[in-house]
């Protein structure tokens, strides 16, 4: 590998030297919670902050996006189409779940029919990920084989003490990093190698320590029963109280459903398409009404979804990356780890 | 705590093993010590996993309206609810509005202390928490975390709404176990009220702009809301012209919390539950305790949820009634 450094409080001049050519997302606070958002000059970097509110998907999939606006002049209708992204631009500092979270999405976004502008992003922008800090109680990656320690992207990096070491994994990232020449420096010897490791082998014990460690997927996946799991008595007590909000498909990095819309604005029509959740009422509501009347129904989609249908579809890979951001945020305390110990193997109990 | 917590529970089992109540309706352990989760407990074995401590901050009234119209029918036997002096208001609030089958529940009034706040704990830098241990006397939390162990005060890291508790006193149960007396109201709730009327209508602005431009409309304190109990909100509702699903512009998040803080003003009882969930810590009490304030200002103090069957000054016209115009001059802005 070749390992590129710079100290960490010359981060901004980084930061500028992006930013000089590309818009930079990051995380950002605002009224005291962080944030993905563009940078601009003094907005600093925080590597102690675990996780955004929002996961990082945001950046290739908008909580909102216009897609179509209809114009009418007396009797002429103008259609036009939004543009796709045509714009470079860099995220950084995304740790290793929400990268794996990117590519939860890419197998349903870029397979066939392919969603324009979600590839449109995804060819306009590098990810530069980040080793985590501070892992917390609720992070679980590992169960999903995430490996947190080698975050991946375009470029992956890691923090020891006061420095950055950053390395390459693909052309745009090696692109972006020649792009910094001046700025980063060559730290390819064994003295900086020694430190990447042994940050990493550091980071390991502390997940090793982490209390859902041990927690697996067994009980779901390609191999599970679809109809046994569907029909657990269990999931009625596993729903009694759930809210129905959307907070725990809103802050999940791996969340995919959208509804489309339009909006009168009052000179022309604008088709937009907006993040939609299992959990609402009107979610996929048809002529009939909807399809799953009860709260029930719709919890245990969410979940049939992440640890069944998705697995099914895309050659056993899950719909959860264990970011833990729904097991903090959730108004009730329900969440993913809850239902994998109660409907899950053996192990998990 | 550890006392009223098992009186609870001891006798929450003796309730339902007796038959007085088929169901149970309180708080789960978690997975950690800080997740207890509102459950709905329908047997007795379940209610081994029955917890009652710090960090059951959920108001369960609103779950009634669900528990207690569902319960019914031939020998169904009641519901039983565990509310906190807090929570009683909203339960006395939805029983005005006749939300609730009064007939079918039990309320066992459990005395507080006050509820902790993880968020509060984690902000005061704490990172992988794996547990907590209250001491018996003196008014300390020992946080132990995956990096290692810190003391954090139980008044730092209380929730909000415990911050102006209303005071100790059940305003309605049918059986009460706790140890508190009633020392009336804690702290002057009206603080960060007086604070935004101190601003310029620039400052205020500029204040809620920033908070409200965080929502990601992901209507949890809409749905945590005892006082949101409609059954098709307006925002749902595809036929309104209002519904949405995301704030697309800047309007629209100020729309959704001014809208919603209109419709719950007079009946929102303060229960705090908005400001518990939100994921984006939007400090939502704000806007129903300035409604608050002012009701107080303009027709006398008024205390959503005191008793129920009340009728707030909104709804209960009378003579004396303050003239809108007079009431634009009196709040000033
Ligand atoms: S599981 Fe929690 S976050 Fe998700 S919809 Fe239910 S209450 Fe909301
Ligand atoms: S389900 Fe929860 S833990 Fe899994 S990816 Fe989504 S937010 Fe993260
Ligand atoms: S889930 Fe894994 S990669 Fe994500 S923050 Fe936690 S430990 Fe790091
Ligand atoms: S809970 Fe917070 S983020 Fe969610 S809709 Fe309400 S104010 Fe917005």
């Amino acid at each position: 590998m070749a390992v590129k450094i710079i100290p960490l409080n010359e981060l901004e001049k980084l930061f500028a030297a992006v930013a000089l050519t590309k818009k930079l997302y990051l995380p950002v606070e605002k009224a005291g919670q962080y944030d993905y958002a563009p940078w601009e000059p003094g907005t600093g970097y925080d590597p102690e902050v675990l996780h955004t509110v929002k996961s990082a998907k945001g950046v290739f999939f908008p909580q909102s996006e216009d897609l179509v606006r209809y114009k009418r002049d007396g009797f002429s209708l103008s259609i036009a189409q939004v543009a796709p992204e045509d714009e470079d631009f860099v995220v950084f500092g995304v740790h290793a779940c929400d990268v794996a979270g990117f590519e939860v999405l890419d197998r349903v976004f870029l397979s066939d029919p392919v969603d324009t502008y979600y590839k449109a992003r995804r060819e306009h922008g590098t990810v530069v990920s980040v080793m985590c800090a501070k892992p917390e109680e609720t992070c679980f990656c590992g169960t999903f084989g995430i490996d947190a320690e080698q975050p991946g992207g375009d470029v992956q990096s890691w923090i020891s003490g006061d420095t950055l070491y950053m390395e390459a994994l693909t052309q745009k990232g090696e692109a972006l990093l020649d792009q910094l020449d001046g700025i980063i420096m060559d730290g390819n010897d064994a003295e900086n190698r020694k430190a990447v490791n042994d940050a990493a082998e550091e980071h390991k014990e502390i997940m090793r320590k982490l209390p859902l460690a041990d927690l697996t997927t067994d009980g779901f996946g390609k191999e599970a029963d679809l109809l046994t799991l569907f029909g657990r008595p269990e999931w009625k007590e596993l729903s009694s109280s759930c809210l129905g909000c959307g907070t725990c498909t809103y802050v999940c990095p791996t969340c995919q459903c959208y509804d489309i819309r339009e909006y009168d604005t009052g000179h022309g029509i604008s088709r937009f398409r907006v993040w939609d959740s299992c959990m609402y009422s009107d979610f996929t509501m048809m002529a009939h009404g909807s399809p799953r009347p009860d709260q029930l129904q719709r919890f245990r989609q969410r979940f049939m979804h992440k640890l069944k249908y998705y697995p099914d579809n895309y050659d056993g890979a899950f719909s959860c990356v264990g970011c833990g951001r729904c097991l903090q945020k959730c108004p009730i305390s329900m969440n993913i780890v809850k239902v994998m110990k109660k409907l899950g193997g053996a192990d998990n109990d | 705590m550890q006392k009223v917590s098992e009186k609870v529970i001891a006798r929450a089992r003796e309730l339902m093993h007796d038959g007085t109540v088929s169901k149970v309706v309180g708080w789960k352990a978690g997975e950690f010590f800080y997740d207890c989760e509102p459950n709905v407990f329908e047997t007795e074995e379940s209610l081994k996993d029955l917890v009652y401590n710090r960090f059951c901050g959920a108001n369960l009234s609103k779950y009634m309206i669900k528990n207690s119209i569902a319960s019914g029918g031939e020998g169904a036997g009641k519901v039983l609810v565990l509310l906190k002096p807090c929570d009683t208001y909203s339960f006395n609030q939805l029983l005005t509005e006749h939300r609730i089958d009064r007939e079918n529940v039990y309320i066992l009034g459990v005395g507080c202390e006050g509820m902790c706040d993880i968020d509060r704990i984690r902000e005061r830098g704490f990172k992988g928490i794996t547990g907590v241990l209250e001491a018996d006397s003196g008014n300390e939390l020992v946080i132990t975390t995956l990096y290692g162990e810190g003391k954090v005060n139980i008044d730092d890291v209380l929730l909000n709404k415990c911050d102006s508790c209303k005071g100790k006193a059940h305003k309605i149960y049918d059986e009460l176990i706790s140890d508190n007396e009633d020392e009336g109201p804690r702290g002057d709730r009206f603080e960060g009220v007086r604070e935004l009327e101190a601003m310029s209508p620039e400052q205020r602005f500029a204040f809620w702009q920033a908070e409200l431009s965080k929502c990601i409309r992901c209507n949890a304190c809409r749905n945590a809301c005892p006082a949101c109990s409609c059954r098709k909100c307006v925002f749902d509702n595809n036929a309104s012209g209002i519904a949405s699903k995301a704030n697309t512009d800047s309007f629209e998040e100020k729309m959704f919390h001014i809208i919603r803080a209109f419709h719950v003003a007079g009946r929102c009882t303060d229960c705090g539950e908005c400001t518990r969930v939100c994921p984006q810590g939007i400090p939502l009490h704000l806007f129903n305790r300035k409604y608050i304030k002012d009701i107080n200002d303009f027709y006398g103090e008024y205390a959503a949820g005191e008793e129920a069957g009340q009728r707030g000054p909104l709804i209960s016209f009378t003579e004396q009634d303050i003239e809108p115009g007079h009431a634009v001059v009196k709040g000033g802005n």
